[in-house]
């Protein structure tokens, strides 16, 4: 049986395809056979943070509607063979993805996968609805930010009322919280909200801190996961963040300002 | 930064904009939740009892309010009925 994983935030723009595509790549390179797929139906852009938008053929909706099958649609990573990407449609219908249709489609993948990523849009409506309906497991990528975090509890209100878990009263969703586009120097001049106080509101286990990194453009710009790159704070903090999931122990790390000498604080720190 | 401008943002305006952030959170967040933690069926037992009401006492849509609240393990269903100042 795989487990499947929603990247969910509510608010957009906050990381969650960055760190769809980071996740998946880091469980694929630890060996689990995975596959991601974007569920950001008019707006693909996963294929574009994976770097294989040029070899789309079918995509989901496709699949859905019968007109191709699953492993047509799957596109095989270059970099790692473990990793499969499911590309969105860009079809303007919003109403592409059905409940039937997804289920069907996890359920199909569910028997050859380990791991199955689900790259939530923003939003509470039915593309979000569609993408965490299934969940087994859920990232709340959110960002210090007021908007951000409380956006990331409305979705929590979400998951515990309308997926799949809660409505047939399973065992709820577990749910981890992802902060990203933390910046420690802001941070420690009280301009942002730090991490003691985003998880004493939300309450919750806080699977990593993505530092604000220059790191995560250069990486989608190439089209390579920021997770590839181990030379980068950013990349660094996703493999720790993939580490922590799988239930290896690691610090966080990036927490702290940048010492910086009194030279670069008196010329352009 | 320059030297000037790190003492300054120290003692600046923006000193502290963090903690009116988490303020504003807390509140927002604990709304949130008690909204959604509320019983679907508040606002029609509101118009019944309204409706029940009525067939005695002439009062106001909102002489009744209803308030629910959810503590550790019990749930507080509080009616207030405001009744007319009878005429002396
Ligand atoms: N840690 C980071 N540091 C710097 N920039 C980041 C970081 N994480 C994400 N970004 C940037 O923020 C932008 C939005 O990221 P991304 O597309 O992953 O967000 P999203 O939540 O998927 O957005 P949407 O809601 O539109 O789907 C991108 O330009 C990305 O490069
Ligand atoms: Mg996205």
């Amino acid at each position: 049986m795989a487990r499947t994983i929603v990247i969910t935030s509510g608010k957009g723009g906050v990381g969650k395809t960055t760190t769809a595509a980071a996740m998946a790549m880091g469980l694929a390179q630890r060996g689990h056979r995975t596959a991601v797929i974007d569920f950001d139906v008019g707006l693909r852009n996963l294929d574009l943070v994976m770097g294989c938008e040029r070899r789309v053929v079918y995509d989901f909706a496709n699949v859905i509607n019968g007109e191709a099958n699953l492993n047509q649609a799957l596109i095989r990573d270059k970099r790692c063979e473990n990793l499969f990407i499911l590309p969105a449609s860009q079809t303007r219908d919003k109403e592409a993805l059905t409940l039937e249709g997804v289920g069907q489609v996890l359920e199909e993948l569910g028997k050859t996968y380990e791991y199955i990523v689900c790259d939530s849009p923003a939003g509470i409506e039915h593309g979000a609805l569609m993408a965490m309906y299934y969940a087994d497991d859920a990232l709340l990528v959110t960002n210090p930010e007021v908007s951000s975090v409380r956006d990331s509890d409305r979705m929590l209100g979400i998951l515990s009322s309308k997926s799949r878990r809660a409505l047939q009263g399973e065992e709820p969703i577990r749910e981890f919280l992802l902060l990203t586009r933390y910046s420690p120097e802001r941070v420690a001049r009280g301009e942002m909200l730090g991490l003691e106080d985003v998880q004493e509101i939300l309450a919750l286990y806080m699977l990593g801190v993505i530092p604000e990194s220059k790191s995560v453009l250069n990486a989608s710009n190439a089209g390579n996961p920021v997770i590839l790159d181990q030379e980068s704070d950013a990349g660094i903090a996703y493999s720790d963040m993939v580490a922590r999931y799988l239930g290896e122990e690691r610090p966080m790390r990036f927490l702290d300002p940048e010492r910086k000498g009194l030279f670069s604080r008196l010329f352009r720190g | 930064m320059g030297l000037i401008d790190y003492f300054r943002s120290a003692a600046g305006p923006n000193k502290g904009s963090a903690s009116v952030a988490k303020e504003r959170l807390r509140i927002l967040v604990a709304h949130d939740r008690a909204a959604r933690d509320r019983p679907f069926y508040l606002p029609k037992l509101q118009e019944e009892i309204v409706a029940v009401i009525r067939k005695y006492v002439a009062v106001d849509n909102d002489a009744v309010s209803v308030n629910y609240e959810q503590e550790d393990s019990q749930e507080i269903l509080e009616v207030n009925i405001v009744l007319p100042e009878s005429p002396p």
